[in-house]
């Protein structure tokens, strides 16, 4: 298939052929078996019977789940934003000339990476008003998406602009460009170029760890299926909720996936980086 | 201080629940991610649709649903009694594996062609090349980045925390019962993950140098 892999075997010949078609039918034959075991308990335990579809039809319910996903939205769109903002103030902290600076931004950094972001959920929700300060579940869900995912962010920020290569900012300086008008005009415009890909990437990451906003009831997504899926009077339909809310997690995350991998197509297509002055805008 | 020392029964086992689903997750995924990296560089067209397919829903899917479909979801199917710990363990594998799979198939590009097709000229076959010559020395490429990944994992492990599984996460809840104060307790917490997270980033730093510092021509690869 692809060009990589392809000299890991030889072209097969009449019998590899013959081999490797019995190896693919078999293949078929244990995907297709398990799929259909999982169907077929689906239908047994009554997961297909209208009765537990019927709430797709109530308008109320369906605008339930769209609040949902409104939701899911609204902290991943805060969280992104302001995790870019972290991750740019700490990356900038991180190659400041300023060993005390280096210090405090470095510490905070690792610090954030190495904490599980449910933890610092659960400190923001849970563990805020011990000390007086009641938090809501969004403002809880979105810091904690910018202190992890800013953090992630701001050493990519950091690797992208140690990449760009020495001569570049050598020249910059040469041309009598003080370090911040460096910074700006010449290595985050080729920094943030090269990242693209990776820092849509971390967005990937960072829409997917908004579901854990479902730990603390913030009421996204997977909460409003939570709710609608236990609800007796229709029939408990978890499991049928729960599809529908996959599909629109899936789809969304794919979105930006195939948004990353063009970008990084296009970044391959074109690099080695053309020349700053001329790539004005970016 | 006192949150943590008359709580300590409590703070041990709890982290002894998150290093088990840890290790236990870790080894699973290890394993099921390498399969899946064999079958997406396999000869078998049905193979490797089926790993990129595997790949693709599982790395575009929250964890946090993930964990959903198989602690609620999965009950309902009345297949078999499983507890809230082994689901868990399930749900973290199963995701992580996805992870493994393109760290490990990342790895396979970086051994370089010549190896591969000198032991097809020896008479070797998929898999003789692949887990006798390919994979040995991909692992030099792969361990640091696999490191990160597992390193995800012992976070990842904290989501189990909603799903009634005993382990560091959930410690708010008894702490709260207690009376004690649960923001210093999740402090403890954090501090706790930073130290079981630190001597992995080491040993990764210090794989990461040691095997870039040597691998400074292809061809010295051929040598381990």
């Amino acid at each position: 298939m692809s060009a990589p892999t392809a000299v890991l075997f030889d072209v097969p010949g009449p019998k590899a052929r013959a081999r490797n078609g019995v190896l693919g039918v078999v293949a078929v034959i244990v995907v297709a078996a398990l799929l259909a075991y999982v169907i077929v308990r689906l239908v047994a335990t009554g997961q297909f019977e209208g009765r537990v579809w019927e709430w797709i039809l109530y308008e109320n319910i369906q605008l339930a789940l769209l609040e949902g996903l409104v939701n899911t939205l609204r902290a991943f769109a805060a969280g992104a934003v302001l995790a870019l903002v972290f991750g740019a103030v700490f990356a900038l902290g991180r190659l400041s000339d300023h060993a005390w600076l280096r210090a405090v931004s470095t510490g905070i950094v690792e610090f954030f990476r190495a904490v599980p972001l449910v933890v610092l959920m659960f400190i923001f929700y849970f563990g805020m008003p011990s000390v007086g300060v009641t938090v809501s579940t969004f403002t809880a869900v979105v810091v904690g998406l910018t202190l992890y995912n800013g953090s992630v962010l701001a050493e990519i920020f950091r690797s992208g602009v140690q990449a760009v290569p020495r001569g570049q900012s050598e020249a910059a300086y040469a041309l009598g460009m003080r370090k911040s008008a460096v910074m700006r005009f010449v290595l985050l415009p080729q920094a943030v170029r090269s990242m693209l890909p990776t820092i849509v990437s971390q967005l990937v990451v960072l829409l997917k760890d908004s579901a854990l906003g479902f730990l603390i009831l913030y009421p996204e997504l997977l909460y409003q299926a939570r709710v609608l899926g236990s609800s007796g009077q229709l029939g408990r339909p978890l499991l049928p909720v729960a599809f529908v809310v996959a599909i629109v997690y899936i789809t969304l995350c794919l979105l930006l996936t195939l948004l990353a991998n063009r970008l990084e197509a296009r970044t391959r297509r074109t690099s080695p980086a053309p020349a700053p002055v001329v790539d004005g805008a970016v | 201080m006192n949150v943590l020392l008359d709580n300590l029964g409590e703070f041990g086992s709890r982290f002894l629940g998150t290093v088990e689903l840890f290790v236990l997750s870790a080894v699973a995924s290890l394993v099921l991610g390498t399969v899946l990296a064999a079958m997406r560089v396999s000869p078998v067209p049905a193979m490797r649709v089926a790993g990129t397919a595997y790949v693709t829903l599982l790395r575009n899917t929250p964890l946090t649903l993930v964990f959903f479909f198989f602690a609620f979801g999965f009950p309902l199917l009345e297949i078999a009694d499983l507890s809230f710990f082994t689901l868990a363990v399930v749900s973290l594998s199963l995701y992580t594996a996805a992870f493994v799979c393109e760290t490990v198939r990342a790895g396979i590009t970086t051994v370089p062609p010549g190896q591969a097709e000198a032991a097809r000229a020896l008479g070797l076959g998929f898999g003789q090349s692949l887990s006798l010559i390919i994979l040995p020395q991909a692992i030099r490429a792969v361990v640091p980045p696999l490191t990160s990944v597992q390193i995800a994992l012992l976070k990842n492990t904290t989501v189990a925390a909603g799903f009634s599984v005993v382990e560091a996460g959930g410690i708010y809840q008894v702490l709260s019962e207690r009376g004690y104060s649960t923001l210093v307790g999740l402090l403890w917490v954090a501090l706790g993950f930073v130290i079981l997270i630190t001597p992995l980033t080491l040993l990764q730093r210090s794989l990461e140098r040691r095997w870039s510092a040597s691998s400074g021509g292809a061809v010295k690869a051929g040598a381990r």
